[in-house]
């Protein structure tokens, strides 16, 4: 992988988490945060510029439905759940 | 009413509420009463903490992307999806195709085959009574089983009062049909068998693929109630010779009020429909169909394509956390159903000697249900349990856990710990508790002699 394009996933990795952190419900934004993880820890050995090409365009993708779906969640946020304190402090 | 509440207080435990409803056999109407009396409904205050969701087998909540799918068919994109003669119309009816396929490559069907229903229940009501109905003049014979959803079992009331004979086989006490049993059930007359894939209660698979090569060599044909399957496991209905397969929206964090039916068309499957109008999917289902919600159930299925194995791997790691943390610490816990032909997600547990609904009210915390939520309005114990052989005891003491995408670990510990502190506590309780660490057998009592 290119020095170029390995910067530009990591930083599109950074937002990514950033902009899951912003879920005001609980099980969405840990589920955001370790589907994102997982997502990138499992591509991590791919070279082949094609796919990676592939996979940048998903998780543009995500990101852009990660932005929106916080957007709604914030208008409707309900109480937090009962083990939430603990969680956000593993989440984050 | 009042030596109930005495009962109750006095003794806390299933058993001797077991031995208060032989003596007075109650009308539906105070069972429903006493319900009340146990657990109370109560909303959640503002300021108040939500309990934990751990009821995935009831319904899920919507994937995020899911939402995002359909919120443009809510807002802007309106058109009638039927409607031929503008663009309106025109993009509805794209979006509702895309959607037919999305279903169609999660089964490994043709989206011909595919038509949109309400869920599951109309699915399930479409299949029975439709292929029952349509081939009445020489076919009289249904089988299904015992364990089924409740909507399938009433179908088949229906349909016994119309005049069709109905088998409804049982099952072993592992929960999975006899496979030679049904062999033997088919009568030359038989139209259908109708068995579910995972049972919503207790979470066992049944092979569902030596079903279908059954069914095929006896020219039966073959209905599955997949709802809480599809997504969740790899299904191929040619692979596994299905006919007719129900397919439920909001059990795969999809939208509620939507489902599919897939009907076979080669060999051919024909139904007689049961709504009637338009002629909307292809005669079977009239009605228009609701573009927001096939939209959502299309992007649910794709993304349960996408995700399953993650999904799977995940929902087993954290069942496996659950079962061990509850087995390690207390002792006389049943599971029920098969230990291996199961979806891992559910897991219905027999806590001895604790009354299901006090353990439920002293998990209020936590969202549980001791069965089916079409159910669970009722005392008596789940008729799932009964016919899997479960003592009534047992019975009534089972819980449900549903792990399902959107988990945590810190919920399952959560759920864990605070289950294995309650089922002390209430043991502690409990005078049979006690009578079995004393080594009474429970069952040389005579409960009921005064």
């Amino acid at each position: 992988m290119a020095i170029s394009s390995k910067s530009q996933v990591l930083s599109l990795y950074k937002i990514l988490l950033k902009e899951s952190k912003q879920f005001p419900s609980y099980n969405y934004r840990t589920y955001a945060l370790r589907r994102v993880r997982d997502a990138f820890r499992e591509n991590k050995n791919v070279d082949d510029p094609k796919t990676l090409e592939i996979l940048l365009n998903r998780a543009w993708d995500s990101l852009a439905v990660i932005q929106r779906q916080v957007a709604i969640g914030k208008l409707y946020s309900a109480q937090k759940t009962v083990v939430e304190t603990e969680g956000m402090k593993k989440a984050s | 009413m009042f030596g109930k509440t005495v009962i109750r207080s006095i003794w806390g435990s299933r058993s001797a509420a077991a031995c208060y409803r032989r003596k007075y056999t109650e009308s539906a109407v105070s069972a429903a009463h006493r319900q009340k009396e146990i657990i109370k409904s109560r909303y959640i205050e503002k300021d108040e903490l939500r309990p934990l969701y751990m009821d995935f087998q009831a319904t899920t909540p919507m994937d995020p992307r899911v939402l995002d799918a359909m919120l443009p068919y809510q807002v802007n994109y309106y058109g009638n999806p039927h409607s031929r003669t503008h663009a309106y119309g025109w993009e509805s009816e794209r979006a509702m195709e895309k959607a037919r396929k999305q279903v169609a490559d999660l089964i490994g069907a043709d989206p011909r085959e595919i038509v949109f229903t309400s869920g599951a229940t109309e699915s399930n009501n479409m299949s029975l009574k439709g292929v029952a109905r349509f081939y009445r003049s020489k076919k009289k014979h249904i089988i299904t089983t015992q364990i089924e959803h409740k909507c399938v079992l009433d179908s088949c009331r229906i349909l016994e009062a119309e005049g069709f004979n109905i088998t409804y086989l049982p099952v072993q006490s592992n929960g999975l049909i006899d496979l030679k049993q049904l062999e033997e059930t088919i009568q030359p007359d038989t139209s259908l068998v109708s068995v579910m894939t995972v049972n919503n209660e207790i979470g066992v698979k049944q092979p569902v693929k030596e079903i279908g090569e059954i069914c095929r060599s006896r020219s039966v044909f073959f209905h599955t109630d997949a709802a809480q399957a599809v997504g969740k496991i790899p299904i191929n209905v040619t692979d596994w010779k299905i006919d007719l397969m129900s397919i439920s929206g909001h059990k795969i964090y999809g939208p509620k009020g939507v489902g599919a039916l897939y009907v076979r068309r080669r060999p051919r499957v024909r139904l007689e429909p049961i709504q009637s109008g338009g002629g909307q999917e292809r005669g079977l289902r009239s009605g228009t169909v609701p573009t927001p919600l096939a939209v959502g159930l299309g992007a649910a299925c794709e993304i349960a394509q996408q995700e399953m194995q993650y999904d799977h791997s995940r929902v087993s790691m954290l069942a496996k956390r659950l079962l061990q943390k509850i087995m390690s610490e207390l002792p006389d816990v049943v599971v029920n159903g098969d230990p291996d032909q199961r979806y891992p997600g559910c897991i219905n547990l027999s806590f001895a000697y604790v009354e299901g609904e006090s353990l439920l009210m002293a998990l209020k915390d936590v969202a549980l249900s001791s069965g089916s939520a079409c159910t669970s309005a009722s005392l008596e114990p789940s008729y799932v349990l009964r016919a899997i052989g479960t003592d009534e005891d047992l019975a009534h003491s089972s819980i449900r856990f549903g792990i399902g995408r959107f988990t945590t670990e810190e919920e399952v510990d959560y759920t864990a710990e605070k289950c294995i502190r309650q089922v002390k506590r209430l043991r502690e309780m409990s005078p049979l508790w006690e009578m079995v660490q004393e080594g009474i057998d429970l069952k040389s009592i005579k409960w009921t002699q005064h």
